[in-house]
């Protein structure tokens, strides 16, 4: 963006630039791009070994064995696919766990998705407040996330709470909806939706990309708002509705922190907030079943790659771009 | 920022503004004012909350108190045997480490993909736009295993494993971010100083460094709350209390479920909310902007 302007004022020195090299000992190291470019990549390479690859592999190999942190490597025992068996077939809770998740994403995320939609559309038509606004809007997203908020978010929907005060307003008497099996995971929803800002923010950005001229001439055939809504902006934001669909999708999967902070960190009430990713906690973590999680761990990555592959072929039936690619 | 937003709404606008001049504005901006309170009225509560008297919390529901109860802070500031002052320098230190780390590492690759050509480079580009949505939670259980057969959890200094991974550029995000953002530096000043006898180690020092400066804002920022809101990491590897991370002991609360503790844990939430809202304020404008940048080049 500053890009035009930034150079002339930062231009090196080309002294500097020269003595800098000489310092390096040209003869040595040869300038050779090759060699730089893996000396500058080796912090990364070691991560991708050390910190994913291998502890990818590493619990690859986990899933297939009783691993617990306690017994020593040496005693580990292979059980070839019984995790995975227990898992598809005699796991109740991990099947709850599943369907926990799976609620909470396909509820949360289109809710969150069409509020951040529906707010761009009234920022759009901008005038002085919008930048003020959209700062407002963005902010859940930067709190939303952290154990605080998700201690406001459960006591404001407890028995005391600042939701039933509301509601007793209009002569209605709640009830502790974080404590009750039917509504606590829509109280963990609500706090996602609060947070449509970040995907908002995308929207408005996708918004502006949209040639004026094609309102313009959609206008002269007639077309009323909706129409203009339903054939221009619609197809035109398409790529950005995708890519806010994958991440808020993908994001909402691995739902965490505010389900841990609800039923402190035990799923409840009456497992009704069993995230998949709490579920895989409890596992690992208290249950000590390391074999196990990691069993669950790359269930879920696959889960996760072949919903990415899914909206990514059927992508291509409704997302237009607009370099005329499409289809 | 404005100007290519009035552009788009003085066209969108003509199909509809005409009829009814004035009126539809006044009902959009109430609609959004109404949103406005919807958004705020949690963050408002729980301000209000934090210093309210015990009887109050639950007899007054309301946003503000009848009497100002500051006692809360103090309070809860002291609550556990640890003082909530050591969780905050454990989480500033943890953050700030953080901070130095992604900025570093993520500059060194995200220079080799944007500028260097070496054996490969294609292959482990695609690596590493790969690992983007690879979720942490995937990984957790191994990597806990290895820093423990290596000793470091909880060990001498228990952050290495929060910390290690950040100093590898693990954090493909901003790699991504960064790469986009130098492909973006002409090309010319790179043979400018090849011409006056800079090599590649040069040119990184003394042109893509000085000029990466705003993506490098912008990884600070984000890794910074980021790390500061950050919860299951900082679960999984801190185990003493002594060591623990702010979002780590609010959960201790939560524990504590007694009646008593709610005014003290809604102080201690407002507390350690402040240092991401102390950023937002002062650099909302370009969190938003960096959010928008790298999100649609995605």
């Amino acid at each position: 963006m500053a890009l035009t302007t930034a150079p002339d004022p930062t231009r090196p020195d080309p002294g500097s630039v020269r003595a800098h090299a000489d310092r390096r000992g040209s003869g040595r190291v040869r300038h050779s791009e090759g060699l730089a470019g893996y000396v500058f990549l080796s912090p990364w390479l070691i991560g991708l070994m050390g910190v994913t690859a291998i502890p990818m592999l590493l619990s690859l190999y986990l899933s297939f064995t009783n691993y617990d942190i306690l017994t020593p490597f040496s005693e580990v025992e292979w059980v070839g696919l019984a995790n995975y068996e227990r898992m598809f077939t005699a796991d109740p809770s991990y099947w709850h766990a599943v369907r926990v998740t799976l609620t909470f994403a396909l509820i949360a995320v289109p809710l969150k998705l069409a509020a951040a939609l529906g707010v761009a559309l009234l920022l759009n038509r901008a005038w002085r407040g919008v930048g003020l606004f959209r700062g407002l809007f963005y902010l859940p997203s930067l709190l939303g996330g952290s154990v605080a908020l998700a201690i406001v978010w459960v006591n404001m929907f407890n028995r005391d709470g600042a939701f039933n005060s509301l509601l007793s307003i209009f002569g209605i008497t709640g009830k502790p909806w974080v404590n009750d099996p039917d509504w606590a995971l829509e109280t963990l929803m609500v706090l996602a939706i609060w947070q449509f800002g970040a995907p908002m923010v995308i929207f408005l950005a996708g918004l502006k990309q949209v040639p004026t001229e094609l309102y313009e001439a959609a206008s002269v055939d007639g077309a009323g708002r909706f129409r203009q809504f339903r054939n221009v902006t619609l197809p035109m934001l398409s790529p950005v509705i995708f890519f806010n669909l994958v991440l808020e999708t993908i994001n909402g999967f691995q739902g965490f922190t505010a389900a841990f902070v609800l039923s402190n960190g035990l799923g409840g009430p009456v497992d009704s907030t069993l995230m998949y990713t709490l579920n895989l906690y409890i596992t690992g973590f208290t249950d000590l079943e390391m074999g196990y999680a990691s069993a669950m761990a790359w269930v879920f990555l696959l889960a996760i790659a072949v919903l990415t592959a899914i909206f990514f072929s059927t992508g291509r039936f409704w997302v237009h771009y607009s370099d005329g690619e499409d289809r | 920022m404005v100007t290519p937003s009035a552009d788009a709404s003085t066209a969108a606008a003509p199909p509809t503004t005409p009829r009814r001049p004035g009126g539809r504005p006044v009902l959009r901006l109430l609609i959004l004012v109404a949103i406005v309170a919807v958004v705020l009225y949690p963050l408002t509560w729980m301000i209000g909350t934090s210093v309210k008297s015990q009887e109050e919390i639950v007899n007054n529901v309301g946003l503000l108190p009848e009497r100002f109860t500051p006692g809360n802070y103090t309070a809860g500031w002291s609550n556990f045997d640890v003082s909530f002052g050591r969780f905050f320098l454990n989480s500033a230190m943890v953050s700030l480490l953080t901070v130095v780390g992604n900025g570093l590492s993520c500059l060194l690759a995200a220079y080799a993909f944007a500028r260097l050509r070496f054996r490969l480079r294609g292959m482990w580009f695609a690596v590493m736009i790969g690992t983007l949505l690879l979720p942490q939670h995937v990984l957790i259980v191994p990597q806990y295993i290895l820093f423990r057969t290596l000793g470091l959890v909880g060990g001498e200094w228990p952050y290495l494993p929060l910390l290690i991974p950040q100093f590898l550029a693990t954090e493909a995000f901003f790699v991504f971010l960064m790469v986009q953002f130098m492909r973006g530096v002409p090309r010319e000043l790179d043979e400018a100083a090849r011409i006056d006898g800079a090599g590649p180690y040069g040119i990184f020092r003394h042109i893509i460094l000085p000029l990466s400066r705003p993506a490098l804002v912008t990884t600070a920022i984000f890794s910074f709350i980021w790390t500061w809101n950050d919860f299951f990491r900082q679960l999984v590897f801190l185990s003493q209390l002594e060591d623990y991370t702010v979002p780590v002991a609010l959960t201790l609360f939560i524990d504590s479920t007694s009646q008593s503790a709610v005014g003290p844990m809604f102080a201690m939430s407002v507390l350690s909310l402040l240092p991401v809202f102390l950023f937002f304020v002062a650099f909302q404008r370009m969190l938003v902007e960096g959010i928008n940048t790298s999100g649609i080049k995605g």
